[in-house]
C-alpha cells in the first residue's frame, strides 16, 4: 500500500494524489517473544525502509499505551469530510499549503474553519520528518505490557486486545500530528477472514464499520481501507513482480497450530474453501459491502468503552446466551460463595481471623463491583473478550481510568435525572397547538 | 497513514540437472527452514522426472527442520501459500503435475499471518 502511494504520490502518475501522507509502524516485538536483540534489528531494517519512501514516519511501540491519555477513548464530535464540499476544501487548502511552501516570504497561514478537513500537517514533510520511538521503551513498560498479555486465558483474546491496543495507539499519533484519515493495508481476503472471525466473536453488529471501505466511529479521525479489492494473491505477485521491499515481523500466532484460535481457524478454513471455490473470498467481500450502518433503533446509547461502538446489549433480556453470561458474572453469584469460604472457622473464635476474612471478602465484592462498572460500558464482543481477562489491574491505565469516569457521571445523570429538562415531542406539539 | 509490515514469506529454489541449485527463503518462509534464507542443494537423479509433487516429498524430507503442517498439507502446500514457477502462478502450469526443467526457479510466497 505504501508503495501504491509513493506511485500515486509521483509526478508521473496521471491522477496526482493531493495529500500528504505520513506512515506509522507500531513494534508489537514484546508481545510476539521477539528478543531486545531482534527488536532492535527489526526496528534497523524497518526504519531503513521507511526513511527510503522520503514521506515522514512514526514508529511507535507497543509499551505507549501505559502513557495514553483517557481522551484516546473519546470520539470526537466532528464531521468528517466525506462530502465533494469537503474533498474540494481540502484540496484547496493542500494546494494553498503546496504555494506556501514554494514562497520566498513565509506568511501566517490562515487557520482552517473547524469544519474543513485537514489530511496531514506539512510540517513533517520530508526526510527529516521522523517522530515517535527512537529507542526501545524501559524494561518497566515491556514488563508490563507482558504481565498483561500473560494474564489472558486464551490466543483468541490476546490477538483481539492486541487489534484494540494497536488501534487506539495509531488513533492517538494520529490525532497528536494532525491527521484525518488512517489508511490500513487491509487486503480483500483479510477482509473476508476479518468478516467472518467478527461473526463468530459476537461482533455481527458491527461488521460494516469492522471490514468496510471506511470507519468513521472515532468521528475526528477515519479508517479507510483502500487496498480492500485486492485479494492477498494480488499483492503477493505485485510485491514479487515490483520488488517492493519488505521486513519480516514475527506475529502473535506465528507457528501456533490451526486451532490454537478463532482468527487461525477461520483462517484457515476460509484459504481452504478459496483453493475449492475460487470466488469464495470475493463472495463474501462483497456480501459485506452490503452492510449498512445502519443506526439501531430508539435512542441512540452509549459507545462501547473499547470499540466506539453503540452498545448492543440489552441487559433486560435474561433469556438468551448474553443474558446468562451477565448472570454467571454478576457479583452477586459469585458472593455466597465468598461468604461460605469466609464462614469457615480457619481458628475458633479468633476475631483477626473472622475480621480477615471478611476484609478479604470486602476486596473481593469491590474488585467485582469494579469489574462490573468496566464490563457494562462494553459491547457484546469485547465483554466476551474480557471473560478470558481474570483481572483488570495489568489493563493500561487509560482504560481504567476513563471507565470511571463514565461510570461516574452516569450515576451522577441518574441522581439528578428527575430534575433535568428534556425537551419532548409533546411539549412540542403543545406549544404548536397552543 | 498506517502500514502494518507483515511481509510474504518466500523462498526460491533453482534447479539443474546435473547438480546444484539454490533456493533462497525471504521472509518468514526460513523460520521453517532452520532461518537459513539461501539454500544450495543438489537434487538426486531418479528414472521419473521431477515434478512438484515429488519436489514437495523432497522438500519435507530434506529441508524443512521443524513444523512440517505448516507448510505441506497432504501432498500439496498449505492454502495460503503462493506458489510461482518462473514467475508464473503454478495454476497455469498445471500445479503439481508441472514437470521441472533446467534451471527452473521455483518460489514459496506465505501469505497467511504468521505462517
Amino acid at each position: 500500500m505504501v508503495w501504491q502511494v509513493l506511485e500515486g504520490l509521483s509526478r508521473d502518475s496521471a491522477k496526482r494524489l493531493r495529500f500528504v501522507p505520513g506512515v506509522i509502524y507500531v513494534d508489537e516485538g514484546a508481545v510476539c517473544g521477539q528478543s531486545h536483540e531482534d527488536r532492535e534489528k527489526t526496528l534497523a531494517q524497518v526504519k531503513l525502509t521507511l526513511q527510503k519512501t522520503g514521506l515522514p514516519w512514526h514508529v511507535v511501540a507497543l509499551e505507549e499505551v501505559f502513557s495514553l491519555p483517557s481522551s484516546v477513548l473519546r470520539g470526537s464530535a466532528l464531521d468528517p469530510a466525506g462530502t465533494q464540499g469537503g474533498y474540494k476544501a481540502a484540496v484547496g487548502s493542500f494546494l494553498q499549503q503546496q504555494q506556501q511552501q514554494h514562497a520566498p516570504v513565509a506568511e501566517p497561514s490562515p487557520s482552517p474553519a473547524p469544519g474543513e478537513a485537514r489530511l496531514c500537517q506539512p510540517h513533517t514533510w520530508g526526510t527529516l520528518g521522523h517522530q515517535g520511538l527512537a529507542e526501545l521503551p524501559t524494561a518497566a513498560q515491556t514488563q508490563a505490557l507482558c504481565r498483561l498479555f500473560d494474564s489472558v486465558r486464551t490466543l483468541t483474546a490476546k490477538e483481539e486486545l492486541l487489534q484494540t491496543l494497536r488501534s487506539h495507539l495509531v488513533l492517538h499519533v494520529a490525532r497528536a500530528h494532525g491527521y484525518s484519515k488512517v489508511m490500513t493495508g487491509d487486503s480483500c481476503t483479510r477482509l473476508a477472514i476479518k468478516l467472518v472471525t467478527n461473526l463468530a466473536l459476537g461482533r455481527g453488529a458491527f461488521l460494516a464499520w469492522d471490514t468496510g471501505f471506511s470507519d468513521e466511529r472515532q468521528g475526528d479521525v477515519v479508517l479507510v481501507r483502500p487496498m480492500c479489492n485486492h485479494t492477498l494473491k494480488e499483492v503477493a505477485f505485485y510485491n514479487r513482480l515490483f520488488a517492493v521491499p519488505s521486513v519480516l515481523t514475527p506475529a502473535l500466532g506465528t507457528k501456533a497450530p490451526e486451532k490454537a484460535s478463532v482468527h487461525r481457524l477461520v483462517e484457515a478454513f476460509m484459504l481452504r474453501l478459496q483453493t475449492q471455490f475460487p470466488s469464495t473470498v470475493s463472495t463474501v467481500c462483497r456480501t459485506g459491502e452490503k452492510l449498512l450502518k445502519a443506526p439501531r433503533s430508539g435512542p441512540a446509547g452509549p459507545p462501547c468503552l473499547l470499540c466506539a461502538c453503540t452498545l448492543d446489549v440489552d441487559t433486560a433480556d435474561s433469556a438468551t446466551a448474553f443474558g446468562a453470561q451477565i448472570f454467571s458474572c454478576a457479583p452477586g453469584t459469585q458472593l455466597p460463595s465468598l461468604l461460605a469460604r469466609a464462614g469457615e472457622p480457619q481458628a475458633p473464635s479468633s476475631s483477626p481471623g473472622e475480621s480477615g476474612a471478611q476484609g478479604c471478602c470486602r476486596e473481593a465484592c469491590k474488585r467485582d463491583e469494579h469489574r462490573a462498572c468496566v464490563v457494562e460500558q462494553l459491547c457484546y464482543g469485547c465483554r466476551a473478550n474480557l471473560r478470558d481477562l481474570p483481572s483488570l489491574d495489568p489493563l493500561p491505565p487509560y482504560i481504567l481510568a476513563e471507565a470511571q469516569l463514565r461510570s461516574q457521571r452516569a450515576w451522577v445523570q441518574q441522581q439528578i435525572q428527575e430534575y433535568l429538562i428534556e425537551d419532548s415531542e409533546d411539549d412540542a406539539a403543545e406549544t404548536g397547538h397552543s | 497513514m498506517t502500514t502494518v509490515l507483515h511481509s510474504p514469506t518466500h523462498f526460491q529454489l533453482y534447479q539443474r540437472t546435473a547438480a546444484s541449485w539454490e533456493e533462497c527463503p525471504r521472509g518468514g518462509a526460513e523460520l521453517l527452514f532452520d532461518g537459513v534464507k539461501k539454500h544450495q542443494v543438489t537434487l538426486p537423479g531418479q528414472e521419473e522426472p521431477w515434478d512438484i509433487r515429488n519436489l514437495l516429498v523432497w522438500i519435507k524430507k530434506n529441508l524443512l527442520k521443524e513444523r512440517p503442517e505448516l507448510f505441506i498439507q497432504g501432498d500439496s502446500v498449505r492454502p495460503g501459500i503462493l506458489v510461482l514457477i518462473n514467475d508464473a502462478d503454478w495454476e497455469l502450469l498445471g500445479e503439481l503435475d508441472y514437470q521441472l526443467q533446467d534451471q527452473d526457479s521455483v518460489l514459496f510466497i506465505s501469505t497467511l499471518h504468521g505462517g
